[in-house]
């Protein structure tokens, strides 16, 4: 449905993105997973056409995003990372100004968004820019939906968006895609890497370990174990920096995760050697990577991406 | 030792809307104080009026041991901020911000030149020196913000939502400089969406519409709702659940 080949794109100086390539399946709910900076935004504008890559192809829906722009704006809603909505507008003439544009109207298309659309409708006399953060996001998605997209891109839609409201934007978008919407979504939370079909992990204008996130998370290639002491997390992580082939040492959350090389270091020596360095209550159990774990190891080591 | 902060029924009205309902709470010198809530919870209006930029409709406050009514400028002093929304000056080189932030809080210019020599070998920054802040990655932007919030030495520092979208690496370094700057004995005001972040939070707060509905240790708050981690504490509150 989306077929991205070997794209590059610089700003002056700044590769953006350093030939890019990837593939998203029709009716796929598929992760763009990285930090600002990465070139989420700059792939999804190419896509949409409001930017020219500077080499490669790309399509949607078969179209050509440099040739047939038009047909593929008509076919696909897009949701800037900036709320771009008409602030003076309500959200009412926001949503119809949006279905105007595309020569449809609201209750033409009214079941697609119905589900969306019924949580702010009390509010529709409002102005949108008087919305708060939640609210304007899902008129941001009502309006790209209103002309019955195939293929929805969402650029960071959940960021500075508290966890209950990223957790029902989420269930909004498996809603759109049990209707067959494609959908490519970006996030720098790594968390959300795990409600998507398939991710692709971005960072520095590269692509890596696109893969669903299951795979992903069962190739990590190292040891993995979660550690917690009696002391501060801050204060073990010091010191587990001394031990013997340690690949990287990470707070999460409420334990450190700590990994080593593969089938080096036995569960015995870590805790030998945190109680020679004075700790107790050592809790210690080997685990399965999460997104974040695979992230920080890739992008770290950098040496061999490819490899996930 | 005097509280960093205490709060004791702060009100503030918008009109008939309510932002803050009775707040109450204290912050310890040298704690990190994380404070939570959902998107319109009240959090930005609290966080304006703790740092002297407004004031509430009533209530007992104060902030670095200063009343928040007759002695603002005092507490301005005696404060840092930083958010991602607002951190540096993107035309002006690293150096050209220290200068400036500097100045405005009187460092006298010996000791401000020996404390960005360290604050930049700490971020391993001292070759970009000369190089303006929009030129750098944002994980390099809002650690260096961080370390200039701090350059006067001040009792507290506020951050609002300081590692919204940066990479993970740099968010748990950005959480090491909090942990150093708390073991300086500056105490640390912060909100963030990341919930594990709020793991590494001394006590945290959760607001919601207006009230803080919970306050206490993440430790004490996951037994209290029997749940795993900070993640699922947050969503019983915010969503109402418990």
């Amino acid at each position: 449905m989306i077929r991205i080949q070997d794209i590059t794109k610089s700003y002056g100086k700044t590769q953006a993105l350093k030939g890019v390539s990837l593939d998203v399946k029709k009716g796929e709910l598929f992760g763009l997973i990285g930090p600002d900076g990465a070139g989420k935004t700059t792939l999804m504008r190419i896509l949409m056409s409001l930017l020219l890559p500077d080499s490669g192809q790309a399509t949607m829906n078969s179209y050509d995003v440099v040739k047939e722009y038009k047909k593929i704006r008509m076919q696909t809603g897009y949701m800037p990372g900036r709320f771009s909505l008409y602030q003076d507008l309500t959200v009412e003439e926001n949503l119809e100004f949006f279905a105007t544009v595309f020569g449809t109207s609201i209750s033409e298309n009214y079941d697609l968004i119905k589900d969306i659309y019924v949580q702010i409708e009390p509010f529709k006399k409002r102005r949108a820019g008087k919305l708060s953060g939640g609210m304007k996001q899902k008129l941001a998605l009502s309006c790209a939906m209103i002309h019955k997209p195939e293929i929805l891109i969402l650029d960071d839609p959940t960021t500075g968006v508290d966890a209950v409201s990223r957790k029902e934007f989420w269930e909004m978008l498996m809603r759109l895609k049990a209707q067959g919407i494609t959908i490519l979504v970006s996030t720098p939370y790594m968390d959300e890497a795990t409600l998507c079909d398939r991710i692709a992990l971005i960072e520095k204008g590269n692509i890596f370990g696109v893969n669903t996130p299951q795979q992903l998370m069962e190739n990590f290639p190292e040891d993995l174990w979660s550690v917690k002491t009696a002391s501060s997390l801050y204060q073990t992580a010091k010191k587990l920096q001394n031990l013997p082939r340690l690949i990287s040492v990470n707070s999460f959350g409420q334990c450190l995760h700590v990994v080593l090389l593969k089938g080096k270091v036995t569960k015995a020596d870590i805790i030998t050697f945190l109680e020679q360095q004075g700790e107790t209550n050592i809790e210690i159990e080997q685990i399965q990577a999460n997104i974040e774990d695979v992230f920080i190891l890739t992008t770290e080591k950098k040496t061999n991406p490819v490899s996930l | 030792m005097d509280k960093a902060i205490v709060v004791k029924d702060m009100v503030k009205k918008f009109g008939d809307f309510v932002a803050n309902d009775h707040l109450n709470f204290e912050v310890e010198q040298g704690e990190i104080f994380g404070f939570l809530g959902a998107n319109g919870a009240g959090k930005t209006t609290a966080i304006r009026i703790l740092c002297g930029l407004s004031k509430p409709t009533s209530g007992k406050l104060t902030v670095a041991g200063y009343d928040i009514y007759k002695e603002t400028e005092q507490i301005k002093k005696h404060i840092g901020y930083m958010s991602q929304k607002f951190s540096l000056y993107e035309d002006l080189t690293i150096n050209e911000n220290i200068r400036f932030y500097g100045s405005i809080y009187g460092i006298p210019i010996k000791e401000r030149k020996e404390r960005t020599r360290n604050m930049l070998n700490r971020l391993e920054l001292t070759e970009y020196a000369n190089e303006r802040i929009g030129s750098l990655p944002l994980g390099w932007k809002q650690k260096l913000a961080f370390s200039i919030a701090i350059l006067h030495r001040p009792k507290i520092v506020f951050l609002d939502e300081p590692t919204g979208g940066v990479d993970p690496v740099t968010r748990r370094q950005f959480w090491n400089l909090i942990y150093e700057a708390a073991e300086k004995g500056i105490t640390v005001f912060v909100t963030t969406h990341y919930m594990d972040e709020a793991e590494y939070c001394n006590r945290v707060s959760i607001m919601s519409e207006g009230k803080i509905v919970d306050l206490d240790t993440p430790q004490k708050l996951k037994e209290k709702y029997n749940v795993q981690n900070m993640d699922e504490v947050f969503l019983r509150i915010a969503r109402g659940e418990n």
